[in-house]
């Protein structure tokens, strides 16, 4: 939906110059996820199919709920089940939907060498621009959350939107739509967080003594956050638990671009002045090198 | 004016197939390396394209280097004598070849040259391999394939700036260019600059 955004583009992936963003007046908005509420009953993955109009390949049953089994490039949302002990003999069942985090320092934005193919708007949102995907898989190496997926038809990575086109005009994501407990709120990221904040003191007094708020500040905050009855251990749901950029594509990405290319080009003047300098080593004739 | 041999045919065919492939895998390297060259991409037929070529002209290159290497590896071992010319190697920067020492086919510059090129090119098919889409990279984990990017962008770099040193010799030390264009040097040529090359060249005659 490159066409409805275009002036609230706040960053772009492999652009140095400012993208235009003078529609930056826009609320910063956010999915709050509330395990506490949801019931695993996928009508989010559902609603996700429906509206984006995706239909996934059938697959195989692993033996477990997980229907797919994980992220596709046609299944930007999927419910993933944890069967854990938090305490020795205390089987819990945690349900959580997995998806694009909509960093506020996005990996993908910044590994991504394809101008203008990952994009972040101005109300927070991440979205991949697909025309421009050339297929490389960096956004994949950029994410700390292993969310990418790259078709194998038309090599090109999808993800969650955050519905950019609903929220365009003012609608709240199809996933949020349609949960029947109202375990997906949608707002802006101040009355999310306020209201995550809120949900998880109330876990707290019934007894989930390390409830609280998933909005890791490793990657600046998320734009999709979840209230954890075990905020403590987001590990047992397989959420890293202080993600943030690798170092590996911060130095790839950051430091040794600009020093690389200096060095390129200091080489090639470096080459030119020393010939200007010094001159070329001349073939002598026979004659001169006897006298 | 006489003439020695320095090359086959052969071996000056293999070496602009590698240059070749060299100048158009770097082209569409540097593409993804930094977005001031993206606009290389074009040259290939846009983004995908050169994402899709880059790996396979990688390939090729590395495979026309060995063919070079296994030729002409034995005559880069680095020996004693190479010391003493990496040592004055400043004064020949300054213009000032009297004190370099007497070298065989290839002084320690040009065997640096060779074995950096055969590292780096080395390390970049291990590591482009890794996180080469759509073949290979779904066997490797995602750590993995941020170290071997990593990696391949460094080899890059250094095969880059190596090349650039070895232009600008070929272009500085006059004589040079025609070893590879026409396969032949003059005896002069020889006899300043790879004394005991010409030496072994000369013997008998």
């Amino acid at each position: 939906m490159a066409s409805l955004q275009s002036q609230d583009v706040v960053a772009r992936s492999a652009t140095t110059t400012p993208s235009p963003q003078v529609r930056n007046n826009a609320p910063q908005v956010a999915k709050l996820i509330d395990e506490s509420k949801c019931i695993g009953c996928k009508a989010c993955q559902v609603a996700c199919m429906n509206w984006n109009d995706l239909r996934d390949e059938i697959g195989t049953n692993i033996g477990v709920y997980d229907n797919p089994s994980d992220l596709t490039p046609s299944s930007w949302t999927v419910m993933k089940f944890f069967e854990v002990e938090p305490t020795e003999g205390s089987l819990e069942w945690l349900i959580r939907k997995d998806g694009c985090m909509h960093c506020e320092d996005p990996g993908c934005l910044k590994a991504c060498p394809a101008p203008g193919a990952i994009v972040k708007l101005s109300n927070g949102i991440v979205d991949f621009i697909s025309e421009n995907c050339i297929g490389c898989g960096y956004c994949v190496k950029g994410c700390p959350f292993d969310v990418p997926r790259i078709s194998a038809k038309d090599n090109k990575a999808y993800k969650c939107t955050l519905c950019s086109d609903r929220v365009g005009v003012g609608l709240e994501p199809a996933c949020v739509k349609t949960c029947p407990t109202g375990a997906i709120g949608f707002g802006t990221k101040d009355d999310m967080v306020a209201y995550g904040e809120k949900r998880a003191g109330e876990l707290k007094e019934r007894g989930f003594a390390n409830a609280g708020l998933y909005n890791p500040q490793g990657v600046g905050g998320t734009h999709v956050m979840y209230v954890l009855k075990h905020a403590d251990r987001p590990e047992l749901e397989d959420l890293p638990k202080n993600p943030s950029i690798s170092p590996m594509v911060s130095l790839w990405k950051g430091v040794a671009k600009p020093l690389a290319v200096a060095g390129m080009i200091g080489a090639v003047l470096a080459g030119f002045f020393h010939y200007m300098k010094v001159g070329p080593i001349e073939e002598k004739s026979d004659e001169e090198e006897t006298t | 004016m006489s003439l020695l041999q320095r090359y086959s045919d052969r071996e000056r065919l293999n070496h602009w197939v590698i240059a070749l492939l060299f100048v158009l895998t770097g082209l569409s390297g540097l593409a993804f390396f930094h977005p001031a060259f993206y606009f290389f991409t074009n040259l290939f037929g846009g983004g995908q394209w050169a994402r899709i070529l880059h790996p396979f002209m990688g390939v090729v290159m590395f495979v026309s280097f060995l063919g070079l290497f296994f030729r002409l590896w034995r005559d880069n071992v680095m020996n004693d004598a190479d010391k003493a010319w990496r040592a004055h190697s400043g004064d020949m920067l300054r213009g000032d070849k009297k004190k370099m020492p007497p070298v065989g086919k290839y002084n320690a510059g040009q065997k640096m040259m060779f074995w950096v090129t055969a590292l780096s090119l080395l390390v970049m098919l291990v590591t482009g391999v890794m996180f080469w889409r759509p073949w290979f990279a779904p066997v490797f984990p995602i750590a993995v394939q941020r170290a071997a990017v990593l990696l391949h962008s460094v080899a890059a770099v250094v095969l880059i700036l190596s090349t650039i040193v070895h232009v600008y010799a070929a272009i500085w030390v006059k004589g040079s260019v025609r070893a590879m264009t026409r396969g032949t040097v003059t005896d002069a040529w020889a006899r300043q600059h790879h004394t005991l090359w010409h030496e072994q060249m000369t013997q008998g005659k």
